[in-house]
């Protein structure tokens, strides 16, 4: 089972090729890390720390981290809904540091709350 | 004096822990609710709590009087606070 320091190892070797960075606070990432951690405890999979998981792995697949919303929050803000994973220019400060909104469609929470989530 | 100030959130959101930390650090008498950290009838009520203020249902949702801060908004938390007070 994964501590924070062996995640953190892990998941920079895993997204980094693939062009997701981490955040350069360290603070807010070893928080989510650990936020992920207990998200397996709980539900059984790494959902988003900041979104409220329903509990049924069906209904939250698109929030399962990295999101399905991460790439097109770094495309368009530099970094993700949490702020976990971001672009290299919001790492260097060169792009401002804008408060990311939720992209995903609040449908899908309620649906996954009205099935007993 | 206005109602007291309410935030929702998720004890496992980074952005919850700064809006936290900012009420903390400037003295604010607020009430939070941990969505994430209820069960059955008490969690659907704070859900539908929630989706009155926010119909996203996302966090922190920040009620100050009659407004809804949605997410670590620095500058428009501490604005709010000034004329709420």
């Amino acid at each position: 089972m994964y501590d924070v320091d062996s995640l953190y190892a892990k998941l920079k070797e895993l997204q980094e090729p693939k062009g997701l960075y981490f955040n350069r606070d360290e603070e807010l990432v070893r928080d989510l890390l650990n936020s992920l951690l207990i998200n397996k405890d709980r539900y059984g999979y790494m959902a988003c720390p900041c979104r409220l998981a329903s509990g049924i792995y069906e209904m939250d697949k698109d929030i399962i981290c990295p999101c399905s919303y991460a790439w097109p929050d770094i495309q368009e803000y530099g970094s993700c809904y949490c702020g976990l994973y971001v672009s290299p220019e919001w790492n260097e400060g060169t792009i401002p540091h804008v408060h990311v909104p939720e992209r995903r469609p609040p449908e899908k929470l309620l649906a996954a709350l009205g099935a007993g989530g | 004096m206005g109602d007291k100030v309410k935030l929702y959130a998720l004890s496992t959101c980074g952005h919850c822990k700064r809006t936290k930390e900012l009420l903390q650090n400037k003295g604010v008498d607020y009430d939070v609710t941990d969505v994430d950290q209820l069960e059955g009838e008490e969690r659907q009520e704070a859900i539908e709590e929630v989706k009155q203020y926010n119909p996203s249902l996302s966090f922190p949702t920040l009620v100050i009087g009659d407004k809804c801060i949605v997410g670590y908004k620095k500058d428009e938390i501490e604005e709010a606070l000034q004329e709420h007070v």
